[in-house]
């Protein structure tokens, strides 16, 4: 960081183009790797890290400094982060500094990029604790996002360009293909290694989607022409990983690397693969919600890292090494994959196993064991199906573990209690006999918004027919998705069935109630 | 914050007050480094604002005189009397003498005594070792007058050989450019003349010619500099590779620009902040600072023990502060004609 530092001073204070040029090259020419590639990448802006804050700076000086003295100095000097830097007290104990010496470029980017955003102030503390003043201005001006020291990136390519014989043009011809430190843009440069390819940057392949199997769909299916796989209860990822670049990407295509360092560090191969993220611990795959502690996060503390482990669980493979696996049949892939995965044993990965059936009833027991965490059902592929983008139709089911799910239409809304006695949030709901007639099977009053509470009020009201004290009959317009945790025999309903737990899963505004689910339905869950 | 005075005490601002001209000791009929002609001048050193010619009188030490005879002419004083560090003279019921402040070359603080307390004004004065000057000498007192040019915290100046260092560093790494170094023509020049030996720099340094005739006096004062050369246009060529030193003025100006692909560099307290060194157009700006930083000025505080401080010459309000959170009496001591000198 020292280094960097001077770098950039020694820029900040240096005029001419060939001034620049001559600091940038020494720099790169003599600073190893990755050090060089996250001066490059500060300097072009390839750094994203999470940015400080003034109010942050001012808050860690407000600990150390005399309020009046800091206001004074930062009249005098202009600029908060060299005021800052000027100002911090050089730390008492001598040999604590010692011990330790001052960060790299490459640590300081590493643990502000693992860091979380109530983390990022201790670590500047500390890190300015350890450098000098100009290493204390240079990372202010790092995480305040304020470096500019009149660089361009034309420059700075240039300067890289001038370690050898290679045009800078040539040098932007690879750029994009190119993802800090840079390492293999260096290597290529100095005569070390091959030029980078710039078709091998980590891209995204559209991915494959299912259709839920529909009732009555696997009579027309032979068994033979599917294999079964569960369907794990974490995330659908694409993993991208070309030598130059590692990439883990979202279903949308999202690149989610950040928050999972970890598995991310592991991908030392070149393939294109496609799989389940999971936190597993000792071989046990966690929770969804501990999943969850890890998504959304743009940076991941070292603590997460080690209670909330990473693991993919592999499905596919789509590309392996130059070659693009996506034509061939689901069998010829999933053997390339088991070929790929014993030759490599990635670190954080496991393959999906297949499950064995010979019989639909056979495979639909299985399914019913599959009520075990992290198991959220069964996914039928058609052998012969290539991989193919989006949701094509009749290549790939999702076959969730038993839904407990009916699709019923609301017969009668009553007021609540307390705060909602002025909201109709009470919903008797019911099925269609084969006769046609609609007969209550549940009750329930919770599982929405409180928005759609009064979308669900508005619509009551608009939609009574007949009122009875507190509770209004409405007309059978509305499909209200009810999931519930089973259902018996009950000789106090006219349905003759009574649902354990119902609640609103979903409002299905968009489904006419003709459509909404038959009392057999039901029957069938008994 | 009032301070009791002992029964037979005179209080010091009794006998020691601002005057236009500068401070004065009535009971002496003494100025201390005053700015207009008076009858007679304690001179703490001779940088211009503290050192004028035109007094009746002038006591100062022996290298002081010198520089004063050197800049202004012999005749630049009635008389004057030479005094050595640590030598008591009585001037009525006033005790004088003068005390090591590390500064430049012949700097002094003027340790007065009078009706049982004593007061040191410091005069300009650095707590880190110079190789041209003997190191200030702390002197327990009653009230301390100390400047405060660098008097707010973002002032720390780094060591000087770390300076020298970059200076070198930049030196070797661009053999085909003149490295001009902006420096005061008294003092800083012939300190980072001697800097640059210790550092193991034996080339000859050339110097612009402002800067030849008090580099030679301080070789005749003892301070030898090594070899050194005039910075004439016409050796321009030899000059490409070389350090040459010249006043500030001259470094940003067309004289600079006829060098070989200068790199400006400039040697001053002042390049510790990034926007002063821009705005005089250096690139390598080297903070080398004969006055005190903020730790110096608090430290000084401290060794002193004076329970009354007077604060002068530069960014008073600021260190008033800090001194008074030290529970020390601190006030701004206004004195006239005396700028900012900029060293
Ligand atoms: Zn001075
Ligand atoms: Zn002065």
């Amino acid at each position: 960081m020292n280094r960097f530092a001077r770098l950039l001073d020694a820029l900040a204070f240096t005029p001419s183009r060939n001034g620049k040029l001559r600091l940038l090259r020494d720099h790169f020419a003599e600073l190893p790797d990755p050090e060089r590639g996250w001066a490059l990448a500060a300097l072009t802006g390839g750094i994203d890290l999470p940015s400080a804050k003034p109010a942050m700076i001012r808050a860690l000086v407000a600990e150390r400094v005399d309020p009046v003295l800091f206001t004074w100095s930062y009249d005098f000097v202009g600029d908060l982060a060299e005021t800052t830097a000027l100002i911090w007290p050089a730390p008492d104990a001598v040999a604590e500094r010692r011990n330790a010496p001052p960060p790299t470029l490459a640590e300081v980017v590493a643990e502000l990029t693992a860091a979380s955003r109530a983390e990022v102030p201790a670590l500047v503390a500390g890190w300015l604790d350890q450098l000098d003043a100009t290493g204390r201005w240079a990372l202010l001006k790092l995480v305040t996002g304020g470096m500019r020291v009149g660089v361009s990136e034309r420059i700075a390519k240039t300067a890289v360009a001038g370690l050898g014989e290679v045009p800078v043009e040539a040098v932007e011809e690879v750029w994009h293909g190119l993802r800090p430190p840079y390492e293999p843009l260096f290597a290529w440069v100095t005569g070390a290694g091959d030029r980078p390819d710039p078709e091998a940057a980590a891209r995204f392949r559209p991915m494959m989607l299912s259709h839920p199997l529909e009732e009555g769909e696997l009579d027309a299916m032979a068994p033979a022409e599917y294999a079964a796989e569960w369907k794990w209860d974490g995330i659908r990822v694409q993993v991208a990983a070309t030598g130059a670049e590692r990439r883990l990407f979202s279903r949308t295509g999202e690149d989610v690397g950040g928050a999972f360092p970890d598995l991310v560090a592991t991908l030392d191969f070149r393939a294109v693969l496609d799989g389940e993220l999971l936190v597993v611990r000792d071989g046990t795959v966690a929770p969804f919600s501990d999943l969850q502690q890890r998504l959304n996060r743009k940076t991941v503390g070292t603590k997460l890292l080690t209670s909330h482990p990473a693991w993919i669980r592999l499905y596919d493979i789509l590309v392996d090494g130059e070659e693009d696996l996506r034509g061939l049949a689901f069998d010829a892939r999933r053997e390339r994959l088991e070929t790929w995965f014993s030759d490599r044993r990635p670190a954080r990965m496991d393959l999906s196993p297949l499950i064995g059936f010979t019989t639909w009833p056979e495979l639909t027991e299985l399914r019913a064991g599959a009520r075990a965490a992290a198991i959220e059902g069964l996914m039928l592929k058609r052998r012969a199906s290539p991989y193919l983008s989006g949701r094509p139709k009749g290549h790939w089911y999702k076959w969730k573990r038993d839904p407990l799910t009916v699709d019923c239409v609301l017969m009668y809304a009553q007021r609540g209690h307390g705060k909602r006695s002025s909201f109709y949030s009470d919903y008797t709901f019911g099925l269609w006999t084969e006769a046609g007639e609609l007969v209550p099977v549940g009750k329930a009053y919770f599982g929405f918004t409180d928005d759609e509470l009064q979308q669900l009020d508005r619509w009551v009201r608009n939609h009574t027919t007949n009122r009875f004290g507190p509770v209004r009959e409405v007309e059978p317009g509305l499909v209200l998705e009810i999931a519930f945790d089973g259902v018996q025999r009950s000789t106090r309903h006219k349905s003759g069935l009574a649902m354990r737990f119902p609640r609103v899963a979903r409002i299905r505004w968009d489904k006419p109630a003709g459509e909404a689910d038959r009392l057999p339905v039901l029957e069938a869950m008994l | 914050m009032t301070q009791s005075v002992p029964a037979g005490r005179v209080r010091p601002e009794d006998w020691l007050m601002v005057r236009p001209e500068g401070l004065y000791c009535a009971p002496a009929d003494l100025h201390v480094d005053p700015t207009r002609p008076v009858a007679r001048a304690v001179v703490t050193h001779g940088h211009a604002d503290h050192a004028r010619a035109g007094h009746g009188q002038v006591l100062a030490t022996a290298e002081t005189l010198a520089i004063m005879a050197s800049r202004y002419g012999a005749g630049f004083a009635g008389r004057t009397q030479a005094l050595a560090l640590g030598e008591t003279l009585s001037l009525g019921d006033v005790r004088l003498r003068l005390a090591p402040a590390g500064h430049i070359l012949g700097s002094a603080q003027a340790v007065l005594e009078h009706g049982g307390s004593r007061v040191v004004v410091s005069g300009d004065y650095k707590r880190r070792r110079d190789p041209t000057c003997p190191a200030f000498e702390p002197v327990p007192c009653d009230v301390f007058v100390t400047e405060a040019t660098f008097g707010l915290p973002v002032f720390r100046h780094p060591d000087d050989a770390h300076e020298v260092a970059r200076l070198l560093e930049q030196h070797r790494r661009n053999p085909d450019r003149t490295i001009v170094v902006g420096v005061y023509a008294l003092g800083k020049c012939q300190r980072l003349l001697r800097l640059l030996r210790e550092a193991g720099y034996d080339r000859p340094v050339h110097l612009h010619g402002a800067l030849e005739g008090l580099t030679r006096l301080y070789g005749e004062l003892g301070v030898e500099v090594g070899p050194v050369e005039p910075a004439t246009m016409a050796a321009r060529e030899r000059l490409a590779g070389a350090i040459v030193l010249a006043p500030p003025s001259a470094i940003a100006d067309r004289w600079a620009r006829r060098l070989a692909d200068p790199i400006v560099a400039m040697a001053s307290g002042w390049m510790g902040v990034r926007q002063r060194a821009r705005q005089r157009g250096v690139e390598l700006p080297l903070v080398i600072s004969d006055h005190a930083d903020w730790d110096e000025l608090l430290a000084t505080l401290r060794d002193v023990g004076a329970p009354r401080v007077w604060v002068t010459h530069g960014r008073e309000e600021a260190l008033v502060h800090a001194a008074r959170g030290m529970g020390i009496d601190a006030r701004a001591l206004a004195l006239v004609g005396f700028e900012e000198e900029g060293s």
